[in-house]
C-alpha cells in the first residue's frame, strides 16, 4: 500500500450546527462513496469546525477549487463522488444560490455572505481539522508562543497586546493589555490565567464554534498570556451542555503537551503551563468572573463584590487573569504580526473584528466576522441577506439578554464597543437577533427579562427583586391591564437596579427594557393606552373575527377550533364567540379563503345572530 | 512523537506537515486533467496519478484538478497546465509515460514542449 497523495480535502463542517443537520451521516456516506469510486487516496475528507453560514448546513468545501455545497443530504454523495471528485464538474442544485437574482455562486469565496466578513480571530475555523494539531501548525500555529519565549520578555508581550488596542471580547470591552499588566504586577504567587468560555447568552455560540473548530488558538493565547503574567496553570471554565467543545479541548490539549508546546519546559525554556478544564453546570451567572472563579473553587456560582478584582484576588484569592475566549483566540495574531497590524483592522478605538451569531428574522443566519466599525445594515442586509419572508424590519438586538434593542433609525450606526452603548446596546458577548414587524417589543423584551430573571442567583436584592418585579409590570402590559404610571414604575426599579446590584447580571438586566421604552415607547403606550398590540401578538389584546362578507359558509374553521367557538352551518356566516376564543389562532390558519381577520384595538361588525352567507350588510 | 524544543524546530515541523493543508492553500500552479468519460476511458485516471506520484517526488506544490469534457474527446487525456501569469497551455494524448517529461520541462526547467501541445489560451481569453 502506498502512501496516499491527496489531490483534494473534501472539508465537511462537524460544527454543532451542521452535526444537528446531519453532517456526520453526510460524512460516513462520503467516505463509504470514496471507497466505492476507488479514491480514498487521492481525496481526503476533513472535519472542520464552523464555516458560519449554518442556515444553509450541512456545507461543505471542496479543495483545491473552493467548491461550496450547501445543504447536503445522505442522498447527494454519490453524486458529488462522481460529478466533482472524479469529473471535476460542479453539481450545480448543491451550489448557493442568490435569492434575488437566482443566480448560482459555486465558490467560497464569491458567496456574498462572506464577502464582508473578515475572518481574523476565526481564520481556522473551518479550514482545518481541530483534532489535529499538525494542521494548526501548518498554518503557522505554535510561532507565536514560541516567538514569545524566545525572543520576548513577558513585560514585551503585554506592551504588544497593549498597544494592539485589543479590548476584551467578553463584552464590557476592558483593555487587555491593561488587564494583564495588571496580574502581572499583582503580588503573590502563584498567579492563574482564566478564560471564561461559560457563554450563556441564549441564541450566542461564538465562543463554542470557536472552541470546537480551533482550539490550539484558545490554548495557545493562554499560554501566552501565561508567560507575560507568570502563571503556570490555565482554566477553561465550559459548561458543560458543549460537549464536542470540551472533547476538542481536551483533545487539542493532549496533543499540545505531546509536542512539549504545552507542559513542562516548553520550546526547551524553564517556562511551563499546565492546562486545566472546569465544565460548568451552565448557570448563567456563571458568566460573570467572580461567581465563575468562585464556580472553579468548587463553591456555589454567585458574585461577590470588587474590588479587589481578580487580578489582585481571584482564584483561590491568588492574582488571576480572566478573559473571554475571543481576547485569548486574537493574541497569537498579535503576537506574529504585530501590533501595528492588529490595529489597522476594524474602528480606532476598538480594533480588530467582533463576531456575532446572527439570528432571528433574517435570511442567512450564522456565525459571522466582521471588521469593527462595520454598519448595523451591512451585517443584516449585506450578509445576513435582509429579512425574510418580505417582512419588515423592526428592530435588531445586541449583546443578548442583557443588551439592547436598536431600531430602523439606528441601522446606520457603527458597531463598535463605544457606539453601541451610546447607542443603548451593548457589544455584549455577540449575539444578534433580528425581528420583523411582526414582533411585539414588549413582549419581546419580556422574553429576555423571563431569562434574566430565571438567571438571578438571588444574592442581592436589586437583581433579585427588581426582576421580577419588572416582569410583573411588563405582563400587566402585555395583558391589558397595564397603566401609565406602570412604565414610570419600571424606569425607577431599571435605575435602582443598574446602580444597586452586585454584578453585570442586575445592572444589566434592565438593558433591553430601557432601550425598548427608548425607541418604541409609542407600543407600551398603544398598549396600555389604547388596549392595542400594534404587531397582534398579545394574545390579550387581539380578537379574532369571521369577515362576514368574505366568510363562504365552508365550516372549516369551526371544525378546526379547539374550544368549539365557531357557530356556523353549511352556507351561514360563521360567527366567533368572543368569549370562548383562546385565541389561539387555528382559525386563521386553516381558512382556504381568507375570511379571518386578526384585529387589535378595532372592532369588526359581524352579524348577531347565524345568516346566509351574501346577505350581511352593515 | 518528537518534542519541539525550539522556535527553529517548530518550523521545520511546519515545513515537514505543511502538505497537510497544501490543497487548501493557494498555489500559483494548477494542472488540470480532463476527467469526462472520455478522458476515462483514454486512461486519464492514470495519467493523473502518475502526475500526482511525480509531483510528490518531486516535492512540487501545484494543484491537481480534474475537468469535465471540453469537446476535444480524440486528444485525450487532455491536461492543462496553469501558472499565474503565464498562458494556459493545454497538452494532448498524455499518457503516464509522458509526465516525468511534462513536469520536468514544463514545471521545472519552464519551456513549453511544443510538439505535444494542442492549444493554448491566454488568461484574458479564458476570462480570469
Amino acid at each position: 500500500m502506498t502512501e496516499p497523495i491527496y489531490r483534494a480535502d473534501v472539508l465537511v463542517c462537524a460544527g454543532t450546527s451542521c452535526e444537528s443537520s446531519g453532517s456526520r451521516s453526510v460524512r460516513a456516506a462520503l467516505d463509504e462513496e470514496l471507497a466505492k469510486a476507488g479514491l480514498t487516496d487521492e481525496v481526503r475528507v476533513v472535519e472542520t469546525g464552523c464555516r458560519g453560514f449554518c442556515s444553509m448546513g450541512p456545507v461543505m468545501i471542496i479543495y483545491p477549487e473552493g467548491v461550496f455545497y450547501c445543504q447536503v443530504k445522505v442522498s447527494d454523495v454519490p453524486e458529488i463522488v462522481e460529478e466533482t471528485l472524479l469529473k471535476g464538474r460542479v453539481v450545480q442544485r448543491l451550489v448557493f444560490t442568490e435569492t434575488e437574482s437566482q443566480m448560482a455562486v459555486p465558490y467560497y469565496e464569491d458567496i456574498p455572505f462572506y464577502q464582508k466578513q473578515l475572518r481574523v480571530t476565526l481564520r481556522n475555523c473551518g479550514v482545518i481539522d481541530p483534532t489535529n494539531i499538525d494542521e494548526y501548525i501548518a498554518r503557522g500555529g505554535y510561532e507565536a508562543l514560541g516567538k514569545a519565549l524566545s525572543e520576548m520578555t513577558p513585560e514585551q508581550v503585554i506592551e504588544e497586546v497593549k498597544a494592539s488596542g485589543l479590548r476584551g471580547r467578553g463584552g464590557a470591552g476592558f483593555l487587555v493589555g491593561l488587564k494583564w499588566e495588571f496580574t502581572a504586577k499583582a503580588p503573590g504567587s502563584p498567579k492563574y490565567v482564566v478564560c471564561n468560555a461559560d457563554e450563556g447568552d441564549p441564541g450566542a455560540f461564538m465562543d463554542r464554534s470557536l472552541i470546537e473548530g480551533d482550539p490550539h488558538t484558545l490554548l495557545e493565547g493562554m499560554a501566552i498570556c501565561g508567560y507575560a503574567v507568570g502563571a503556570h496553570d490555565g482554566y477553561v471554565y465550559c459548561r458543560a451542555e458543549y460537549p464536542l467543545a470540551i472533547k476538542h479541548l481536551k483533545i487539542a490539549i493532549e496533543q499540545a503537551e505531546a509536542y512539549g508546546l504545552l507542559g513542562d519546559n516548553i520550546f526547551g525554556t524553564d517556562f511551563s503551563f499546565h492546562m486545566h478544564i472546569k465544565e460548568g453546570a451552565g448557570a448563567f451567572v456563571c458568566g460573570e468572573e467572580t461567581a465563575l472563579i468562585a464556580s472553579i473553587e468548587g463553591r456555589r456560582g454567585e458574585p461577590r463584590p470588587r474590588p479587589p478584582f481578580p487580578a489582585v484576588s481571584g482564584l483561590w484569592a491568588k492574582p488571576t487573569n480572566l478573559n473571554n475566549v475571543k481576547s485569548y483566540a486574537n493574541v497569537p495574531q498579535i503576537i506574529l504580526r504585530g501590533a501595528p497590524w492588529f490595529a489597522s483592522i476594524g474602528a480606532q478605538r476598538s480594533p480588530g473584528t467582533a463576531i456575532f451569531a446572527l439570528t432571528g428574522k433574517v435570511r442567512h443566519t450564522g456565525l459571522i466576522e466582521v471588521p469593527m466599525g462595520i454598519t448595523l445594515r451591512e451585517i443584516i442586509y449585506d450578509i445576513g441577506g435582509g429579512v425574510e419572508n418580505g417582512k419588515k424590519f423592526k428592530a435588531v438586538q445586541t449583546g443578548g439578554p442583557l443588551g439592547g434593542c436598536l431600531p430602523e433609525e439606528q441601522l446606520d450606526l457603527r458597531v463598535d464597543f463605544d457606539s453601541l452603548r451610546q447607542a443603548g446596546a451593548v457589544m455584549g458577548s455577540g449575539g444578534m437577533i433580528v425581528v420583523d414587524e411582526d414582533t411585539c417589543m414588549v413582549e419581546f423584551t419580556k422574553y429576555f427579562l423571563t431569562f434574566a430573571t430565571a438567571e438571578s442567583c438571588g444574592k442581592c436584592v436589586p437583581c433579585r427583586m427588581g426582576g421580577r418585579r419588572m416582569l410583573e409590570l411588563l405582563t400587566k402590559i402585555t395583558d391589558g391591564r397595564g397603566e401609565m404610571k406602570d412604565i414610570d414604575e419600571i424606569e425607577t426599579i431599571a435605575a435602582a437596579m443598574a446602580s444597586g446590584s452586585l454584578c453585570s447580571l442586575g445592572q444589566l438586566t434592565p438593558g433591553p427594557v430601557l432601550s425598548t421604552l427608548r425607541y418604541f415607547r409609542d407600543e407600551f403606550i398603544a398598549h396600555v393606552q389604547e388596549h392595542r398590540c400594534p404587531s397582534k401578538q398579545c394574545a390579550a389584546l387581539v380578537q379574532y373575527y369571521v369577515d362576514p362578507v368574505a366568510c363562504k359558509g365552508c365550516g372549516i374553521c369551526a371544525r378546526n377550533c379547539p374550544t368549539d367557538a365557531i357557530a356556523g352551518g353549511r352556507r351561514m356566516i360563521h360567527i366567533i364567540d368572543q368569549e370562548k376564543c383562546v385565541k389561539c389562532g387555528t382559525c386563521l390558519e386553516v381558512c382556504p379563503f381568507d375570511s379571518i381577520l386578526k384585529v387589535s384595538g378595532d372592532t369588526v361588525a359581524v352579524p348577531s345572530e347565524l345568516i346566509p352567507i351574501g346577505t350581511f350588510s352593515q | 512523537m518528537p518534542q519541539v524544543k525550539s522556535l527553529d524546530e517548530l518550523r521545520k515541523l511546519r515545513e515537514q506537515v505543511k502538505e497537510e493543508i497544501s490543497t487548501r492553500i493557494e498555489t500559483g500552479t494548477t494542472i488540470i486533467v480532463g476527467m469526462g468519460t472520455c478522458g476515462i476511458a483514454a486512461g486519464a485516471r492514470d495519467t493523473m496519478h502518475a502526475i500526482l506520484q511525480e509531483l510528490d517526488k518531486r516535492q512540487i506544490s501545484a494543484h491537481v484538478r480534474t475537468v469535465g469534457c471540453i469537446g476535444m474527446c480524440a486528444r485525450e487525456p487532455l491536461v492543462d497546465i496553469e501558472q499565474a501569469g503565464k498562458p494556459r497551455v493545454t497538452y494532448g494524448n498524455v499518457t503516464p509515460d509522458m509526465v516525468p517529461r511534462l513536469i520536468e520541462e514544463h514545471l521545472k526547467n519552464g519551456h513549453v514542449i511544443e510538439e505535444w501541445v494542442v492549444g493554448r489560451k491566454t488568461t484574458d481569453e479564458i476570462g480570469l
